[in-house]
């Protein structure tokens, strides 16, 4: 039965390549995957030197200097405790990369403590738009006609 | 199917073991699929909350002095959030869609007697004048932040957000998002605490 | 008026679903050669529901043209002040607008293959309509009850609240329909492979008609992955095309499914193997592109493109992919040990290099599902983890590199069986050119492994694309062939682009005062002013860059860094400068306090090849399309000729078969 057991070593041949890409993304992902610090959790337990992970945070007012080279900039990092870790990132910086805001940087803790970031993420200057807004602003509209004087163009 | 007795292979083919992979092959993507199910549905059910809270909670509000956001109201400056009972300072737009959702709650404030100062993000005079005449006008003075300076400096990184403002000009609490009818009387024990 | 016609269209339409479904089930039900009564409603409501459905997408989109206020969504996503174009575009620029243009492309399909598809029989036609019906009437109900895109304001608003300036781009504005025919196109295959299997018609016949229809969808999914890819690259101004981000994934997924399926189909087609296989293969595709719905709309995970984050809405989506994809693998593991087992064939045939070359694409599949979900996984146990580049390339590359060595002389190989050594000639050379192109690239310098390793394979895939038609006389060789031809070689081009990019990139970051020059790569800029600019709904400050290459005449560049009115935002303007051999990418970024201004100027060696790669893959796909159908209608013309051959013998009172 010849036929029979091609689909059986086809079967097992394809077993054997799905279970192996499991493993190794099981691996390769315990290794590469980017991890989240906040200032104090990098200060308390500090990733391996080099290792890719991310910190968040909020800009130290006062801590941003930019270097002579006029793209490489100098900061601090704030969370919810004294904690503060230094940041050194060269690149155009976000928009909305200001003193005082939230900041998401990615890249690496040096051997001498600084941070250095590839790539900075700002918090983005959106409207919130939680989940029962939808319904409340309709009705909350609704309630607004009949108390508003209305003047509509269309 | 002819009568053939079976053979060895057939035989062999026949033992359970042999049946294994073809059982794992057909039966695997269901599971794999409902593991997953489980646990997007699991995740639905969390909370993900992903705000950026203020670090300026019991700072000094800093120094600014905004021109006024539209002819009816004066301009918002430091010096007029301080003295005088805690206030709140609303972070808010004409093209924000939940703003237009907590006007209702805004009017009731100000209905108790909470003075409130407005600041506009980014807006046009006509646009804030429109937005008043349609959702209620509750505020005091309405400064117009074009560039989103102040918004930044006091720690605010969306609209709208509601901040507390104690009499010194010290910044007590911040409410992100827009403010619900469940909110009021949090906002109001803020208010309290404030003074 | 607009929403409410739009609105009762809906509603007809999923009633007309249920018609579908239900008629078509009773085609399955009717025994095998009996038509049952109640089944010829199945292809007619097919296709009105195709009609409305078309209707209600139409109608938003003129409620989006005339900016109607009074409907939410337009209030929401729109702005009278849009031009035109980015207006009707919007449309699907938001959650419920591209929600009905994937139900809206759902119901065309079902209608296209209720319409044209003759070669089934009726029971398996029916089980296919039934379970395209069944499909739709869930999202469907997701739109009419979770979603309206009709719905209206009580109040009509002002003005709108504008679309998000970085979707108000000719790019982007076609890369949602494509992509959406895609992924949505491969829903006839999911129901195809489901009525095949119901039906226990699974056959080269139901292969040939069923691929057509994955061709189809896998060409528009192309063109939309490499559409998007350019966008993205361009208009983000980050200066990389692929980021890995889970939407970006969610289009991935389905491709490598429909890649995977198109050629299992073509086994299944030529030679009666793989049946099994092929029907996993089809219903996954389909599962590919719900699964990537529900991750986009639902907010388990967090990505820069996704719409509004809904978690209810989430929870809907995944109860209807428990029911389809669930169903789906149900029936599969219940029904599938029962097909019978395809034709033998030796491990190195052309079957057993397409055997090969599909499992490592599910492999892949399964690295890039893994890596996508693995954050969802992790964040269930409150670790924030985010995974990008560093494991979705190796872990690919680890599967794509054998792949491609397979895919070089896969089609070299007979049908059924063959020995390597008789390609001998073909391997050896193939070998010597991806050596020599490594070697001869090491020698000017150092080079990371993937990207050597990439320009190695291309050149080798380049040459190995047009080694099957060695011997043959080229005005005779098949159309279908010159597609397959024309979309191995456009992966090799793609993969030169990639791997090029990856190794040669040359960048250059410096903050430049007004007059001052830099130099990255051959290329010489010198600022020359920045200056404050407005269009219609936006201003910027612009560069004035004058980019001059070994000394040759001047060209001017002008990125922007722009900021948008309603709703408010900041983008980068990226100014390209295409070259035969390659493109220059510039941004300006902030002003220091001396009055520098950041430039940040990439050289890009051969990076457009990616997307004239994309692009001859899916041109590859429609010369397959064509030649297929071509044969088919000969085929049928053919066959049709015989039969009235053969009643006119009949007629004329001789034994037919003595004539043929």
């Amino acid at each position: 039965m010849k036929a029979k057991h091609q689909r059986l070593v086809l079967i097992i041949a394809a077993l054997i390549a799905i279970i192996g890409a499991g493993l190794i993304a099981a691996w390769t992902l315990r290794n590469q995957a980017n991890y989240f610090y906040l200032p104090e959790q990098m200060a308390a337990t500090p990733p391996a030197a080099g290792q890719a992970v991310r910190l968040g945070g909020m800009v130290q007012p006062g801590s941003l200097a930019t270097e002579a080279d006029g793209v490489t900039v100098n900061f601090m990092v704030t969370g919810n405790t004294e904690d503060a870790i230094p940041v050194r990132y060269s690149g155009i910086l976000p928009d909305l990369f200001v003193e005082g805001s939230g900041v998401v940087a990615e890249g690496s803790l040096g051997a001498n403590g600084v941070f250095m970031a590839t790539n900075l993420l700002a918090k983005h200057d959106e409207n919130y738009v939680p989940k029962e807004l939808e319904g409340m602003g309709t009705a909350q509209a609704a309630k607004m006609a009949a108390d508003t004087t209305v003047g509509l163009t269309q | 199917m002819t009568d053939k007795p079976p053979s060895k292979n057939t035989e062999r083919m026949d033992f359970w073991l042999w049946k294994l992979p073809l059982g794992i092959w057909l039966w695997a993507p269901l599971a794999l699929f409902a593991f997953f199910a489980g646990l997007a549905g699991y995740m639905l059910t969390q909370d993900k909350t992903e705000f950026v809270e203020s670090a300026m909670i019991g700072q000094s509000l800093p120094d600014f002095a905004l021109k006024p956001a539209f002819d009816g109201l004066p301009g918002a400056a430091r010096s007029d959030l301080v003295g005088g009972q805690p206030r709140l300072l609303n972070i808010w737009a004409s093209w924000c869609l939940p703003c237009i959702a907590e006007a209702p709650q805004l009017e009731a404030l100000h209905a108790q007697g909470v003075e409130i100062v407005g600041i506009a993000i980014r807006d046009r005079p006509e646009d804030v004048a429109n937005f008043l005449a349609r959702h209620g006008n509750p505020y005091t003075r309405i400064g117009a932040d074009d560039i989103s300076e102040v918004q930044l400096a006091i720690g605010s990184s969306g609209v709208p957000e509601t901040f507390v403002i104690d009499a010194a000009g010290v910044i007590r609490y911040q409410h992100i998002g827009d403010i619900r009818e469940s909110d009021i009387p949090i906002l109001l024990a803020e208010l309290e605490k404030a003074r | 008026m607009i929403a409410e016609i739009g609105l009762a269209a809906l509603w007809l339409a999923a009633a007309l679903a249920v018609l579908q479904m239900v008629s078509g089930a009773f085609a399955l039900r009717s025994a095998e050669g009996e038509a049952n009564p109640l089944a010829i409603y199945a292809r007619p409501a097919a296709v009105m529901q195709a009609l409305l459905a078309g209707l209600a997408f139409t109608m938003l989109v003129w409620a989006f043209a005339v900016t109607d206020l009074s409907v939410k969504l337009v209030a929401a996503n729109s702005h009278s002040m849009k031009p035109m174009i980015y207006k009707l575009t919007g449309t699907w620029g938001n959650h419920e607008g591209s929600m009905l243009l994937w139900v809206g492309v759902l119901a065309l399909s079902g209608g296209l293959i209720a319409l044209f598809e003759r070669r089934l029989p009726e029971r398996t036609m029916g089980a296919t309509l039934a379970v395209q019906g069944f499909v739709a009437l869930g999202f469907y109900a997701f739109l009419l009850l979770s979603s309206n895109p009709f719905e209206r304001l009580p109040v009509p608003a002002v003005e709108g609240s504008g679309l998000n300036p970085l979707l108000q781009d000719i790019g982007l504005a076609f890369h949602p329909p494509t992509l959406y025919a895609g992924y949505v196109g491969l829903s006839v295959a999911f129901s195809l492979a489901m009525g095949a299997l119901l039906t226990r018609e699974v056959n080269p016949t139901f292969a040939r008609v069923m691929r057509p229809w994955v061709l189809g969808a896998w060409v528009l999914l192309t063109f939309g992955i490499t559409a998007g890819s350019y966008w993205a690259y361009y208009e983000l101004g980050w200066g990389g095309w692929w980021f890995w981000d889970p939407v970006e994934n969610a289009s991935l997924m389905p491709w490598l499914a429909a890649t995977a399926l198109l050629h299992s189909v073509a086994v299944l087609a030529a030679r009666d193997a793989l049946r099994t296989w092929t029907i996993m293969l089809g219903v996954l595709a389909f599962s590919m592109s719900m699964l990537g719905t529900f991750l986009v709309r639902s907010g388990v995970l967090t990505s820069v493109h996704a719409f509004a984050v809904d978690p209810q809405r989430g929870a809907f989506i995944l109860v209807l992919l428990g029911l389809y994809i669930g169903g789906a693998f149900t029936i599969f593991a219940l029904r599938a040990g029962a097909v019978a087992e395809g034709k033998r064939f030796s491990f190195s045939s052309r079957e057993g290099a397409l055997v090969f070359n599909n499992v490592m694409l599910s492999a892949i599949l399964a690295i890039v599902l893994l890596g996508t979900l693995y954050p969802l996984l992790t964040e269930a146990f409150d670790v924030r983890v985010s995974v990008g580049p560093p494991y979705f390339n190796p872990a690919s590359a680890m599967f794509a590199i054998p792949m491609f060595l397979v895919m070089a002389v896969g089609p070299l190989l007979r049908w059924k069986e063959d020995s390597p050594r008789r390609i001998r000639f073909e391997v050896l050379l193939l070998a010597a050119i991806l050596i020599g192109v490594i070697g001869l690239v090491s020698f000017f310098g150092q080079f990371a492994l993937l990207p050597l390793l990439g320009l190695g394979l291309a050149a080798a895939l380049g040459v190995a694309a047009f080694l099957p038609l060695r011997g043959r006389k080229l005005t005779r060789v098949p159309v279908a062939t010159w597609g397959m031809v024309m979309a191995h070689f456009g992966i090799a081009v793609s993969l030169f682009g990639m791997a090029s990019e990856g190794a040669f990139t040359q960048e250059r970051l410096a903050a430049v005062a007004p007059g001052g020059s830099e130099q990255v790569g051959d290329f010489t800029f010198t600022l020359q002013s920045v200056n404050p600019v407005a269009g219609p709904n936006w201003t910027a400050i612009e560069a004035r860059i004058a980019v001059s290459r070994d000394g040759g005449a001047p060209v001017i560049l002008t990125p922007q860094a722009r900021n948008f009115w309603s709703p408010a935002q900041a983008t980068s303007e990226s100014a390209l400068l295409t070259r035969w051999d390659g493109q220059l990418y510039a941004v300006i970024g902030n002003q220091a306090a001396d009055g520098r201004w950041q430039i940040r100027m990439w050289w890009k060696p051969f990076v457009t090849f990616i997307w004239y790669g994309g692009l001859l893959i899916a041109l590859g796909g429609v010369l397959a399309i064509i030649g297929r159908v071509r044969v088919d209608m000969k085929r049928r013309k053919a066959v049709s000729l015989g039969d009235e051959r053969r009643a006119d013998l009949e007629a004329l009172g001789v034994q037919p078969g003595l004539a043929e």
